[in-house]
């Protein structure tokens, strides 16, 4: 088995009309063992950037705090926060710097950048970047997350029906997957709230 | 780093709590050609003296206004060799920083960075201050930024400055001509006026040098033929301010120009006073006058015919 499928995963992102939407599940599993059904996958960066990790659950963390790091200390020196392109600049760059010996996950990074427009995009292990206009997918149910947005995605989405879309998309993906699930952690973001919820699905 | 006899640092505090070194570091700027900087509320302009130490130069060659990035220029007075030294590292500073968050750098890291850089050479083993002030003009997000940095690491944003020889009097003339809202046009005009103020010779476009940057965020040396336009334009207008007769503005910067100078130069104008005013006034005229020391005051009354 690979090593990006030891603890299970599933993350994704949707763009919508001046708001996007960050999900994944709440799954940590070792193997076929599950060992907690409330792992936190996402986490924010400041109020408008949100980054999703999916893969090794020690690389998750350790990576997640190393940005924070990074993070804060730019905020104190450019006393404002990061841009997401910048931020996903960063990202990539940390990322290459374990070229040789990378940290075994891939990021899904969303925010709100100038004029409230969402930005959103993923990056394999090793920092190559993908842009996406609609959305973007992590995680061991990728290639079933993929067909599910594909089909539920539309452009231009208020933040209830993006919620919704980003929901169905992940509950049905993760089913098919066994390293999956155990409910789902989804977060929608506008210029003025951040909507937290958690979703209850097939407990298996 | 450096020899192991010279691992100790040669900046060291004396009694009286003064760094020694960069007090003699400031001396060295302050020796060092007349440089300034105007912030306008569009733009910022920074010009210096190009004065080449004999007329064989190639004074297309030499090039004291230096681009960090394509939106950050940089000006100094002091040592040449060091001003070069810093520029290669700020510039590999500024691109690392693009590098990294595919940004362009502000203006105000950027001269943070570079002052670090001077800081450490007051505190390690081995090395002396830099002897260069630098001016640095910048426009990014922010909008327009024109900062000093100092041999001992210490900056500050000004509005308006300037460093070298003819410091006090150039600060003076911009105390008193800064606007808060200036535009850059003024601003260019405003810096030749201030870089006459203390020049040895006739100014020309071969001896002086500026640099300017827009609202376009492009940082660009005016040629020697744009130069040449705005020095027309500042004869012009200065033409037109005697043939009116304006007061107050002229006479203060009249008793500006003899107090604390090397020298006064001025002649007598021929023709009469057509303003109706009363007053003591200065004329220069364009030709060379004759030099008078610093203590003749030369007072010409003229009186209402």
């Amino acid at each position: 088995m690979s090593i990006f499928e030891y603890n299970g995963s599933a993350v994704v992102a949707m763009v919508g009309k001046n708001c996007f939407a960050i999900a994944s599940d709440r799954r940590l599993g070792v193997q076929l063992q599950t060992i907690a059904t409330d792992f936190k996958r996402i986490s924010k960066i400041h109020d408008r950037l949100f980054i999703g990790l999916s893969g090794l659950a020690t690389d998750v963390q350790t990576l997640y705090q190393r940005l924070v790091f990074r993070h804060k200390l730019y905020q104190l020196r450019e006393e404002r926060d990061m841009k997401p392109e910048t931020f996903a600049s960063l990202v990539s760059a940390i990322l290459y710097e374990k070229r040789f010996g990378p940290y075994l996950c891939q990021p899904v990074i969303a925010g709100l950048g100038e004029d409230d427009k969402p930005f959103i995009c993923t990056m394999d292990s090793i920092g190559a970047k993908e842009l996406a206009k609609d959305f973007v997918v992590s995680g061991t149910a990728s290639e079933s997350l993929y067909g599910a947005c594909e089909a539920m995605y539309k452009p231009d989405m208020e933040a209830e029906e993006l919620f919704e879309t980003i929901s169905q998309a992940l509950l049905s993906s993760v089913d098919r997957d066994c390293l999956s699930g155990w409910g789902g952690h989804v977060y929608v973001v506008t210029p003025n709230e951040i909507k937290e919820r958690i979703l209850k699905g097939r407990m298996d | 780093m450096g020899d192991s006899q010279y691992s100790f640092s040669l900046t060291t505090f004396s009694p009286s709590g003064k760094l020694v070194q960069i007090e003699h570091a400031l001396t060295a700027v302050g020796s060092g050609q007349t440089s300034l900087g105007i912030k306008a509320s569009n733009g910022v302009v920074i010009a210096t003296e190009k004065k080449l130490p004999s007329i064989l130069v190639d004074e297309a060659s030499v090039q004291k206004i230096q681009h960090l990035t394509p939106n950050i220029g940089v000006v100094y007075s002091g040592m040449g060799p060091d001003f070069r030294v810093l520029v290669r590292k700020s510039r590999k500073q500024a691109e690392q920083y693009n590098r990294l968050y595919k940004e362009p750098i502000p203006v105000t890291q950027l001269v943070r960075e570079t002052a670090t850089v001077m800081q450490e050479f007051t505190q390690s083993g081995g090395v002396r201050p830099f002897g260069v002030s630098l001016l640095v003009a910048g426009y990014d997000d922010k909008g327009p930024q024109l900062y000093q940095v100092d041999p001992s690491g210490s900056y500050f944003s000004w509005k308006a400055s300037a460093m070298g020889k003819n410091v006090s009097n150039a600060k003076t003339f911009l105390e008193k001509r800064y606007t808060e809202d200036m535009e850059l046009d003024d601003a260019i005009h405003t810096a030749i006026l201030t870089l006459k103020e203390g020049f040895e010779g006739e100014i020309s476009s071969k001896n002086i040098e500026i640099g300017k940057i827009g609202a376009d965020k492009v940082f660009r040396v005016l040629t020697p033929a744009e130069i040449d336009d705005y020095l027309a334009e500042v004869e012009e207008s200065a033409a037109a301010t005697r043939r009116t007769g304006k007061i107050g503005n002229e006479e203060e910067e009249s008793k500006m120009m003899t107090g604390g100078r090397n020298y006064t130069r001025l002649s007598i104008d021929s023709q009469k006073v057509s303003g109706s005013v009363c007053t003591p006034r200065w004329f220069f005229s364009r030709e060379r006058g004759v030099k008078i020391s610093p203590s003749h005051h030369l007072l010409i009354c003229f009186h209402k015919r």
